[in-house]
């Protein structure tokens, strides 16, 4: 196998992430046409999403959607801005502090209900 | 492949490839903004429980917020599915198997164009649509 470095790694995360959120777009976009099918229906299948296990499944997708936006962005540098490509593995460390703050921060919005946290953001005030 | 001088190497003979090239780097920052906010909107300012018919009534009685989700929709499909037409054309190499699956590519992208698209347009308000946030069970 060839044993390449961060740039081998990054280009491999990011078509991973990449087929991820697609296939999760994929779900999405039929489960935002449950609203064809009128309140009932569609309030059940939201509900369905806020429920822990699938919570904890998103947060696979916010971490992979955060990745591929910022590496996205490393790579639009590295195309567009000639001496990038002496800093690329300097903007991947960067790349993955990102990831894992911006991760941290709406990873806890999407857990914390789970555990009964009220974060004001319930606005019928359940 | 002839490759432009002074950047990087990058499809330069003017035909779908450079397109695409193009596309996904214009796509992909227009999603930065569109996606972000999506998901501030629907995870922090809301929670996802109270992402209810409701607030999509609410939501979606300014057209402004159709036209937002539309141009997510379309930007975000076509950039995901270009980059899957990309994977299949890495991996896969026999003719049939190529031409079988592109084209199944391009029908799954057109149907999915198709039914978002009718969502965003034919949503419409209804008499008692419950409660902004329902009842969830964890």
């Amino acid at each position: 196998m060839y044993k390449g470095q961060s740039g081998m790694w990054s280009w491999l995360f990011h078509r991973i992430a990449g087929l991820g959120i697609l296939l999760f777009l994929l779900v999405h976009i039929v489960d935002i046409a449950l609203l064809n099918f009128g309140p009932k229906v569609y309030n059940e299948g939201i509900a369905l999403f806020s429920t822990a296990p699938i919570r904890i499944i998103t947060l696979a997708l916010v971490a992979g959607l955060f990745f591929h936006s910022f590496n996205g962005v490393r790579i639009i540098l590295i195309d567009f801005w000639p001496k990038a490509s002496r800093f690329q593995g300097t903007m991947f460390l960067i790349v993955m502090i990102l990831t894992i703050l911006c991760f941290l921060g709406l990873g806890w919005f999407i857990i914390a209900p789970i555990f009964g946290v009220n974060l004001g953001n319930m606005p019928a005030g359940m | 492949m002839r490759i432009s001088s002074g950047y990087g190497a990058r499809p330069a003979g003017g035909g779908f490839e450079t397109f695409s090239w193009y596309f996904f780097r214009v796509s992909g920052i227009a999603l930065i903004f569109l996606a972000i906010i999506h998901l501030f909107l629907n995870h922090v300012a809301t929670d996802v429980s109270c992402t209810s018919f409701q607030l999509v009534e609410i939501r979606y009685a300014n057209p402004f917020w159709r036209l937002y989700d539309w141009l997510l929709l379309i930007l975000g499909l076509l950039h995901g599915m270009n980059g899957l037409r990309i994977v299949v054309d890495d991996y896969v190499h026999a003719r049939g198997w190529r031409l079988s699956l592109q084209s199944l590519l391009a029908i799954v992208t057109l149907v999915f164009l198709l039914l978002g698209t009718i969502t965003l347009i034919t949503f419409h308000t209804v008499p008692n649509p419950g409660l902004i946030c329902p009842t969830t069970h964890f």
